[in-house]
Protein backbone atom coordinates (compact mmCIF):
# COMPACT_ATOMS: atom_id res chain seq x y z
CA UNK A 1 0.00 0.00 0.00
CA UNK A 2 1.32 3.43 -0.93
CA UNK A 3 1.35 5.50 2.23
CA UNK A 4 -0.66 8.71 2.17
CA UNK A 5 2.21 11.18 2.60
CA UNK A 6 4.29 9.52 -0.14
CA UNK A 7 2.38 11.38 -2.86
CA UNK A 8 5.18 12.35 -5.24
CA UNK A 9 3.91 12.23 -8.80
CA UNK A 10 0.22 11.82 -8.00
CA UNK A 11 -2.24 14.26 -9.61
CA UNK A 12 -2.47 17.34 -7.38
CA UNK A 13 -3.76 20.23 -9.45
CA UNK A 14 -2.08 23.64 -9.55
CA UNK A 15 0.37 24.54 -6.78
CA UNK A 16 0.28 27.97 -5.14
CA UNK A 17 3.87 29.22 -5.42
CA UNK A 18 3.27 32.71 -4.07
CA UNK A 19 5.21 33.80 -0.99
CA UNK A 20 3.19 34.31 2.17
CA UNK A 21 3.95 35.58 5.66
CA UNK A 22 4.08 33.13 8.54
CA UNK A 23 1.86 33.70 11.57
CA UNK A 24 3.71 34.29 14.86
CA UNK A 25 2.58 30.88 16.21
CA UNK A 26 4.02 29.17 13.13
CA UNK A 27 7.39 30.79 13.78
CA UNK A 28 7.19 29.61 17.38
CA UNK A 29 6.57 26.04 16.25
CA UNK A 30 9.58 26.26 13.94
CA UNK A 31 11.78 27.53 16.78
CA UNK A 32 10.48 24.81 19.11
CA UNK A 33 11.42 22.19 16.55
CA UNK A 34 14.92 23.62 16.19
CA UNK A 35 15.47 23.73 19.93
CA UNK A 36 14.24 20.18 20.45
CA UNK A 37 16.00 18.50 17.50
CA UNK A 38 19.39 20.22 17.38
CA UNK A 39 22.29 20.85 19.70
CA UNK A 40 24.48 18.51 21.72
CA UNK A 41 21.62 16.55 23.32
CA UNK A 42 18.55 16.72 21.09
CA UNK A 43 15.27 15.33 22.38
CA UNK A 44 14.49 13.74 19.02
CA UNK A 45 15.53 13.71 15.37
CA UNK A 46 13.75 15.12 12.33
CA UNK A 47 13.36 11.50 11.22
CA UNK A 48 11.33 10.86 14.33
CA UNK A 49 9.17 13.89 13.64
CA UNK A 50 8.60 12.71 10.09
CA UNK A 51 7.53 9.32 11.44
CA UNK A 52 5.05 11.00 13.78
CA UNK A 53 3.65 13.13 10.94
CA UNK A 54 3.39 10.16 8.60
CA UNK A 55 1.52 8.22 11.29
CA UNK A 56 -1.18 10.90 11.66
CA UNK A 57 -3.40 9.02 9.23
CA UNK A 58 -4.76 10.37 5.92
CA UNK A 59 -7.66 12.36 7.41
CA UNK A 60 -5.58 14.23 9.98
CA UNK A 61 -2.74 14.66 7.52
CA UNK A 62 -5.06 16.47 5.10
CA UNK A 63 -7.05 18.36 7.73
CA UNK A 64 -4.07 19.90 9.50
CA UNK A 65 -1.95 22.69 8.03
CA UNK A 66 1.82 22.38 7.67
CA UNK A 67 2.81 23.74 11.10
CA UNK A 68 -0.23 22.14 12.73
CA UNK A 69 1.23 18.80 11.63
CA UNK A 70 4.56 19.82 13.14
CA UNK A 71 3.18 20.79 16.54
CA UNK A 72 0.94 17.72 16.68
CA UNK A 73 3.93 15.47 15.93
CA UNK A 74 6.17 17.31 18.42
CA UNK A 75 3.50 16.95 21.10
CA UNK A 76 3.10 13.22 20.50
CA UNK A 77 6.84 12.57 20.69
CA UNK A 78 7.21 14.61 23.88
CA UNK A 79 4.35 12.58 25.39
CA UNK A 80 5.98 9.30 24.29
CA UNK A 81 9.30 10.39 25.78
CA UNK A 82 7.77 11.51 29.05
CA UNK A 83 9.05 15.07 28.61
CA UNK A 84 5.49 16.19 29.28
CA UNK A 85 2.53 14.11 30.40
CA UNK A 86 -1.10 14.03 29.41
CA UNK A 87 -2.30 15.69 32.61
CA UNK A 88 0.10 18.63 32.38
CA UNK A 89 -0.76 19.12 28.71
CA UNK A 90 -4.51 18.93 29.34
CA UNK A 91 -4.39 21.48 32.16
CA UNK A 92 -2.24 23.88 30.14
CA UNK A 93 -4.53 23.63 27.11
CA UNK A 94 -7.54 24.36 29.33
CA UNK A 95 -5.74 27.34 30.87
CA UNK A 96 -4.85 28.81 27.48
CA UNK A 97 -8.35 28.22 26.14
CA UNK A 98 -9.81 30.01 29.17
CA UNK A 99 -7.37 32.89 28.82
CA UNK A 100 -8.39 33.41 25.21
CA UNK A 101 -12.07 33.35 26.15
CA UNK A 102 -11.75 35.87 29.00
CA UNK A 103 -12.02 39.61 28.27
CA UNK A 104 -8.64 41.36 28.23
CA UNK A 105 -7.49 42.55 31.66
CA UNK A 106 -7.75 46.30 32.33
CA UNK B 1 29.02 -1.17 4.24
CA UNK B 2 31.37 1.42 2.86
CA UNK B 3 30.39 2.54 -0.60
CA UNK B 4 32.15 -0.20 -2.56
CA UNK B 5 29.08 -2.24 -3.45
CA UNK B 6 28.21 -0.29 -6.59
CA UNK B 7 30.12 1.77 -9.10
CA UNK B 8 29.03 4.93 -10.94
CA UNK B 9 27.41 3.90 -14.23
CA UNK B 10 26.13 0.61 -12.85
CA UNK B 11 22.44 -0.16 -13.38
CA UNK B 12 20.57 -0.83 -10.17
CA UNK B 13 16.97 -1.57 -9.29
CA UNK B 14 14.97 -0.24 -6.34
CA UNK B 15 13.41 -3.01 -4.26
CA UNK B 16 9.64 -3.28 -4.20
CA UNK B 17 8.44 -3.15 -0.62
CA UNK B 18 5.32 -1.62 0.84
CA UNK B 19 6.10 -1.14 4.47
CA UNK B 20 5.03 0.76 7.52
CA UNK B 21 7.47 3.11 9.19
CA UNK B 22 9.46 6.09 8.00
CA UNK B 23 11.02 5.33 4.63
CA UNK B 24 13.13 7.69 2.54
CA UNK B 25 12.72 5.77 -0.72
CA UNK B 26 10.02 7.51 -2.80
CA UNK B 27 7.23 5.13 -3.76
CA UNK B 28 7.46 6.17 -7.41
CA UNK B 29 10.98 4.76 -7.70
CA UNK B 30 10.20 1.29 -6.36
CA UNK B 31 10.61 -1.52 -8.86
CA UNK B 32 12.33 0.82 -11.31
CA UNK B 33 15.91 0.65 -12.49
CA UNK B 34 18.30 3.55 -12.77
CA UNK B 35 22.00 4.24 -13.12
CA UNK B 36 24.28 4.95 -10.17
CA UNK B 37 25.38 8.58 -10.40
CA UNK B 38 27.66 8.77 -7.35
CA UNK B 39 28.24 7.69 -3.78
CA UNK B 40 26.90 10.25 -1.30
CA UNK B 41 28.45 8.98 1.92
CA UNK B 42 27.13 6.85 4.76
CA UNK B 43 24.48 8.10 7.17
CA UNK B 44 22.66 6.75 10.23
CA UNK B 45 19.69 4.72 9.01
CA UNK B 46 16.65 7.07 8.99
CA UNK B 47 14.32 4.08 9.34
CA UNK B 48 15.89 3.44 12.76
CA UNK B 49 16.32 7.10 13.75
CA UNK B 50 12.58 7.48 13.21
CA UNK B 51 11.97 5.28 16.27
CA UNK B 52 14.52 6.96 18.51
CA UNK B 53 17.29 4.42 17.92
CA UNK B 54 20.87 5.23 16.95
CA UNK B 55 20.69 4.35 13.26
CA UNK B 56 24.13 2.74 13.52
CA UNK B 57 25.84 1.28 11.61
CA UNK B 58 25.61 4.03 9.04
CA UNK B 59 24.11 3.02 5.68
CA UNK B 60 25.72 4.00 2.36
CA UNK B 61 23.60 6.44 0.38
CA UNK B 62 23.65 6.43 -3.42
CA UNK B 63 22.55 8.99 -5.97
CA UNK B 64 20.63 7.13 -8.67
CA UNK B 65 19.56 8.65 -11.96
CA UNK B 66 16.22 7.59 -13.43
CA UNK B 67 14.69 8.34 -16.82
CA UNK B 68 11.50 10.34 -16.29
CA UNK B 69 9.71 8.61 -19.16
CA UNK B 70 10.31 5.26 -17.48
CA UNK B 71 9.00 6.44 -14.10
CA UNK B 72 5.89 8.04 -15.58
CA UNK B 73 4.15 6.27 -18.48
CA UNK B 74 2.38 9.52 -19.48
CA UNK B 75 5.42 11.77 -19.06
CA UNK B 76 5.07 14.69 -21.46
CA UNK B 77 8.43 16.41 -20.95
CA UNK B 78 11.55 15.95 -23.03
CA UNK B 79 12.43 12.28 -23.57
CA UNK B 80 15.97 12.81 -22.27
CA UNK B 81 14.78 14.22 -18.92
CA UNK B 82 16.10 12.46 -15.82
CA UNK B 83 15.76 12.75 -12.06
CA UNK B 84 18.42 11.93 -9.48
CA UNK B 85 17.13 10.42 -6.22
CA UNK B 86 19.14 9.67 -3.07
CA UNK B 87 18.52 6.03 -2.14
CA UNK B 88 19.93 4.05 0.75
CA UNK B 89 21.89 0.95 -0.18
CA UNK B 90 19.55 -1.59 1.41
CA UNK B 91 16.86 -0.50 -1.05
CA UNK B 92 19.06 -1.24 -4.07
CA UNK B 93 20.07 -4.38 -5.88
CA UNK B 94 22.01 -4.93 -9.10
CA UNK B 95 19.53 -4.62 -11.98
CA UNK B 96 20.73 -7.83 -13.62
CA UNK B 97 19.82 -10.22 -10.80
CA UNK B 98 16.06 -9.75 -10.96
CA UNK B 99 13.83 -9.65 -13.97
CA UNK B 100 11.28 -6.87 -14.27
CA UNK B 101 8.50 -9.40 -13.71
CA UNK B 102 10.01 -10.55 -10.41
CA UNK B 103 10.64 -7.01 -9.29
CA UNK B 104 7.03 -5.96 -9.76
CA UNK B 105 4.94 -8.75 -8.35
CA UNK B 106 1.24 -8.92 -9.05
CA UNK B 107 -1.16 -9.34 -6.19
CA UNK B 108 -3.73 -12.08 -5.83
CA UNK B 109 -6.25 -10.17 -7.94
CA UNK B 110 -3.96 -10.37 -10.94
CA UNK B 111 -3.33 -6.64 -10.88
CA UNK B 112 -0.02 -4.87 -10.75
CA UNK B 113 0.83 -2.68 -7.79
CA UNK B 114 -0.25 0.43 -9.66
CA UNK B 115 -3.55 -1.05 -10.68
CA UNK B 116 -2.84 -1.97 -14.31
CA UNK B 117 -3.89 -5.35 -15.68
CA UNK B 118 -1.08 -7.86 -15.82
CA UNK B 119 -0.13 -8.93 -19.33
CA UNK B 120 0.11 -12.68 -19.68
Amino acid sequence: MQRHHDMGGLPAGPIDLSAHAHAPWEKRVSVLMNLLSRGARPYFTVDEMRRAIEDLGPDEYDRLGYYERWITAITRILLERGVINVDVLGRKLAEVTERRRAPPAR
Amino acid sequence: MSGDRFRPGERVRVRVADTLGHVRTPHYTRGHSGVVESYAGAFPNPEELAYGRSGEPAVPLWRVRFEQKRLWPDYSGRPQDTIVVDIYEHWLEPAETKSRRTARPKNDKGMTRRGGKVKR
